[in-house]
């Protein structure tokens, strides 16, 4: 119970507090004093409470996008241990539940860009699903590693403390699953390299594209929702990071905030130091990840 | 098997009284044939429930005039297992054909003729294919008469019931004549288009190359065993390893054909399409899972092979997968990109069933258990999500007109309860959950993470190969049903037809809701499911069914996962609501980046949503031929592009194979000579020649 009351606390309390530390790490970088920390919570109250404008051209598809993008990271939240505190549900197989589940709020993010009718949002949902769908098998490579590490196919107890004794028999293929995980995290949050979530031009950016005509509670709770994914799966990459546990349950949670902060600054590092890929080298760079995530499958194979 | 004889009755029945109307009486045609069919369905399943309740067997057994052959019947766990996606199918297309055959001749009268191309267009050879598939896809004009249709319609499922039931090997291969040529009629239905047509000339060769092999199969089953009596197979399973691979390839080239497996599935995607829709629901759904229960029952006979019989299995299968899927994504003709779909979910069902066989010889019984309960599953889900589809696919026909995506279009604020239940058939197809799809693919991959994590070195290699390129499937199945469900249903409306597109009727309607309800059950029930899928286990591998009839394996989970996600659905709708308040939400035009008449041409096409998966993941192979598309100058001229993705198996192995056979073989043309008297010199020379070759013996 107090697992379900701490994972919900903190997914819906410090997931928007991750895209502030990216804009104030950018900021850094880029010489400026840039928005405060909190920014995303002003943004989210604020849509919030504003008025809806829809197309005319839309239905109920539309509408059920943003509800699926809340909906899809809380439910997944809950198959993920956050730091040391463990997956409130979790179950035998839980891992490729988990997989398909954000495929879910995919496929309804697709269908509510196309159905505005406009070509813009049709090129960024071709371009979601081009990539997710690369992106996928690299997410299962990893979580196989951990899975033949930990001998259990529970997400809680392949993130759980077997990874402590895995760093120190397996190092190598952890390191990979690191970097392979993290990868998985930037495609499918749309940060630089693979999207640009600060653009606005149609033609270089993919999820912003797909919300352009979002608007108010609908485009809140997209915001919303996508913080939440970004929390889920960068908890992942933190826990692999920092599998140690205190034993107490404040300590520990603290361990966990900071490792998810620590996360969003070296997003920001990227963001801030790379560009953005072009297009059709993004299936290439994917590809080389998911080559990179069967090669540290291979370490343990042998 | 009172009530299996009872739908053996009511198919018959039906089957006569739907031509007795003729030409004039369409309607009583309709009402008579599709009435004995949804009773027929009825008394079937259950006859096929009370054998899956109770389980045990029941036999019947009636001398035959033919030689080797008698009307032998069996129904027992594996077949009721069978029976029962036959005539749940059975069923809803019997009441969805009521109203599709009854309004298919309207709706064609009402949209006039065809505008006839004028002579300059005609020069013009791509303006000319274009309009010629357009022409193909809005399906012919002339008046059918529905009796036969009925006729045909109850005719395939008595032989499709007769193939799961029979019990003697000539009496099978009656049935699965029957069945071949039957469906073949239904093929053909739209008989003054060329295109289906050919697509009926191609399945009746297909299935008729892949006959022979079955024939070839019994032949040496008879030898062997003594008889024809399936009963009597079971000598077949002391056999040397050699014969019975050899018999085990002919089984899988033999059904592999009808079944659609690659690379002998060239026929489907031109055959399924081109039958009315509940037809291709019922053809796509569940004839083709009658090959995989032929394959499965006649395996159970031979001994339990070696690894590589599974392998072999396997690698078809994921090749398959991988192929149907990309293809899919590359058809503009929706009811084509579902045929293709076909192919990868058959692909899915041989790859589940080839690691259970390679998984039970190299001895992990419970990954074997995991990947025939996965295969099993799947088998039934596919027969239910894709019936749904293809329902669905005739529905958005019916109302638009058109087959081909790029005419359609905002059809979901014109049909909303299709659309809707499209959007259902799609998400269970995705294997996303809260729908039954997630089931049978959680299994296959919790017997392939079974194997892949226990093992290590090679053995451990390939189920974890198997398992990303199952997530690349899984993506990509994702993309076609995003791109289905985009491009049909969102958007504004692609042409007039489209625009003044009209929902289906109830009997349509609700054979759709039937079915779509079922894939939700499947979802929320998933321990249900694996229920029925161990009854017919226990025919096939008894350890496995024991194994998973265990609670332990029990996936409540998943049920329990789905019932929680539509409380995360409906608690972040409410949310909604409430933030939105009761005020009416204003609407205005779609933000075109300032543009000020934006029109439908405008829009993302079907070809245009895959381009970039075709060009960073497709084999080149596959690449679509387009024509004319380049425009020149500053002032350029009306320029038409088309687009086609034909199938690169035929284009490339098959059509040039057959074109050369028959090149080869018009030698011997000279023999015909169409002068009786030749023809009786050779009955005599034949007569003297077997007279001689008796006389040997």
């Amino acid at each position: 119970m107090l697992e379900l009351f701490l994972h919900l606390l903190l997914l819906f309390g410090l997931s928007p507090l991750l895209s502030g530390v990216i804009g104030k790490t950018k900021a850094l970088f880029a010489g400026r004093t840039g928005p405060p920390f909190l920014q995303s919570y002003y943004d989210i109250w604020k849509l919030f409470g504003k008025g809806l404008v829809i197309s005319r051209t839309t239905t109920w598809v539309f509408r059920a996008g943003p509800v699926l993008a809340l909906a899809v990271p809380v439910l997944a939240s809950l198959l993920v241990p956050f730091g040391a505190i463990g997956a409130p549900l979790s179950f035998t197989g839980d891992l490729i539940f988990f997989v398909y589940l954000f495929g879910l709020s995919r496929f309804f993010t697709a269908a509510a860009a196309l159905d505005t009718g406009s070509s813009f949002e049709g090129m960024g949902a071709a371009r979601e699903v081009t990539f997710s769908c690369l992106a996928e098998p690299t997410v299962f490579f990893c979580f196989i590693v951990l899975a033949r590490l930990s001998g259990s196919l529970v997400l809680s107890t392949m993130f759980g403390s077997v990874l402590n004794t895995a760093w120190q028999s397996a190092g190598p293929s952890l390191i990979l699953v690191v970097a392979c995980l993290f990868v998985v995290v930037l495609v499918e949050n749309c940060r630089i390299p693979f999207d640009d979530p600060n653009t606005h031009l149609e033609l270089t950016m993919i999820h912003e594209v797909m919300v352009l005509d979002h608007s108010g509670p609908d485009f809140g709770m997209i915001l919303y929702g996508a913080a939440m994914k970004l929390f889920v799966l960068g908890a992942l990459v933190v826990r692999l990071v920092f599998p140690g546990t205190t034993g107490d349950v404040l300590f520990d949670t603290l361990l966990f905030c900071g490792g998810m902060l620590l996360l969003a600054v070296v997003i920001g590092v990227v963001e801030s130091t790379m560009a953005r890929l072009r297009l059709l080298r993004v299936p290439q760079l994917l590809v080389g990840t998911m080559l990179l995530s069967f090669f540290s499958l291979i370490l343990l194979l042998r | 098997m009172n009530f299996l004889f009872a739908a053996f009755f009511l198919f018959g029945l039906g089957a006569l009284l739907a031509v007795i109307p003729g030409r004039t009486g369409a309607r009583a045609a309709t009402l008579l044939g599709s009435a004995s069919g949804i009773l027929g369905c009825l008394c079937g399943l259950i006859a096929a429930g009370q054998r899956l309740l109770g389980g045990g067997a029941e036999a019947f057994f009636m001398p035959w005039s033919m030689p080797g052959g008698a009307f032998s019947l069996r129904l027992d766990e594996l077949s009721a297992f069978f029976l029962l996606p036959l005539f749940i199918v059975g069923l809803a297309g019997a009441l969805y054909g009521a109203e599709y055959m009854k309004d298919l001749g309207k709706t064609k009268k009402a949209t006039g003729p065809q505008p006839e191309l004028n002579e300059s267009q005609s020069n013009n050879r791509c303006n000319r294919g274009f309009l010629r598939f357009q022409q193909y896809m809005k399906g012919s004009k002339e008046r059918r008469r529905p009796g036969l249709h009925w006729t045909w319609y109850n005719l395939l499922i008595l032989s499709m019931t007769l193939v799961v039931t029979a019990a003697n090997g000539l009496l099978f291969l009656f049935a699965w004549e029957c069945m071949s040529l039957t469906s073949f009629f239904l093929v053909i239905s739209e008989y003054d288009l060329a295109e289906a047509v050919e697509a009926g000339w191609t399945y009746l060769l297909a299935t008729h190359l892949g006959a022979a092999f079955l024939f070839a199969f019994f032949l040496s089953a008879q030898a062997l065993s003594g008889s024809l009596e399936f009963a009597s197979f079971q000598a077949l399973g002391q056999l040397s390893l050699p014969a019975a691979s050899a018999l085990f390839l002919l089984l899988l080239i033999g059904f592999g054909s009808k079944a659609g497996i690659f690379p002998f599935h060239v026929w489907l995607p031109d055959a399924h399409p081109a039958a009315p829709s509940h037809v291709s629901a019922l053809m796509s759904g569940v004839m083709v899972k009658t090959a995989i229960y032929g394959l499965l029952r006649l395996y159970s006979f031979l001994p339990t092979g070696p690894a590589w019989w599974g392998g072999l299995l396997m690698g078809i299968g994921i090749i398959g997968a991988l192929f149907g899927i990309a293809m899919a994504a590359l058809q503009r003709d929706v009811k084509r990109s579902l045929a293709y779909s076909t192919v990868e979910n058959i692909g899915l069902i041989l790859l589940a069933l080839g690691f259970w066989m390679q998984s039970r010889a190299a001895g992990h019984h419970v990954a074997a258990a995991f990947a025939l309960a996965g295969g099993l599953i799947h088998l039934l889900n596919h027969a239910l999500f894709k019936s749904l589809l293809f329902m669905g696919a005739g529905s958005l026909m019916h109302g638009s007109g058109s087959r081909d995506l790029n005419r359609m279009g905002g059809l979901m604020r014109r049909m909303p309860v299709t659309g809707l239940l499209i959007v259902c058939g799609g998400l269970a197809i995705s294997a996303l959950p809260p729908f039954n799809g997630l089931i049978g693919e959680w299994f296959i991959y919790r017997a392939l993470l079974e194997s892949g994590t226990a093992l290590s070195g090679l053995a451990g290699f390939f189920p974890l190969v198997l398992i990303g390129l199952l997530a690349l499937v899984g993506g990509m199945v994702l993309i076609v049903m995003t791109r289905i469900i985009g491009i049909a249903l969102a958007g504004e409306p692609r042409s007039p037809e489209a625009a003044k597109a009209h929902e289906a009727g109830w009997p349509m309607g609700s054979a759709m809701a039937a079915l779509a309800l079922l894939c939700l059950g499947g979802g929320l029930m998933p321990a249900l499911l694996l229920q029925v899928a161990g009854r017919a286990a226990t025919m096939l591998d008894p350890g496995a069914a024991t194994m998973l009839a265990d609670t332990a394996f029990a996936p409540w989970w998943l049920g329990l996962m789905a019932v929680l996600l539509l409380g995360c659905i409906l608690a972040a709708y409410g949310f909604l609501r409430w933030r939105q308040g009761g005020d009416p939400v204003p609407a205005a035009a779609t933000w075109g980046c300032g543009f000020a008449f934006p029109t439908s041409r405008m829009s993302y096409t079907a070809e245009s949503y895959t381009e970039l998966p075709q060009s960073a993941m497709f084999c080149s192979c596959m690449n679509p031929s387009t024509e004319d598309g380049r425009t020149i100058g500053f002032f350029p001229e009306a320029k038409c592009f088309s687009f086609e993705a034909p199938d690169p198996v035929l284009e490339r192995v098959f059509r040039p194979f057959f074109r050369w056979a028959a090149d080869v073989c018009s030698g011997f043309r000279g023999l015909q000579a169409g002068q009786l008297h030749v023809y009786l010199l050779y009955i005599f020379s034949a007569t003297i020649l077997l007279l001689f070759w008796v006389g040997q013996r």
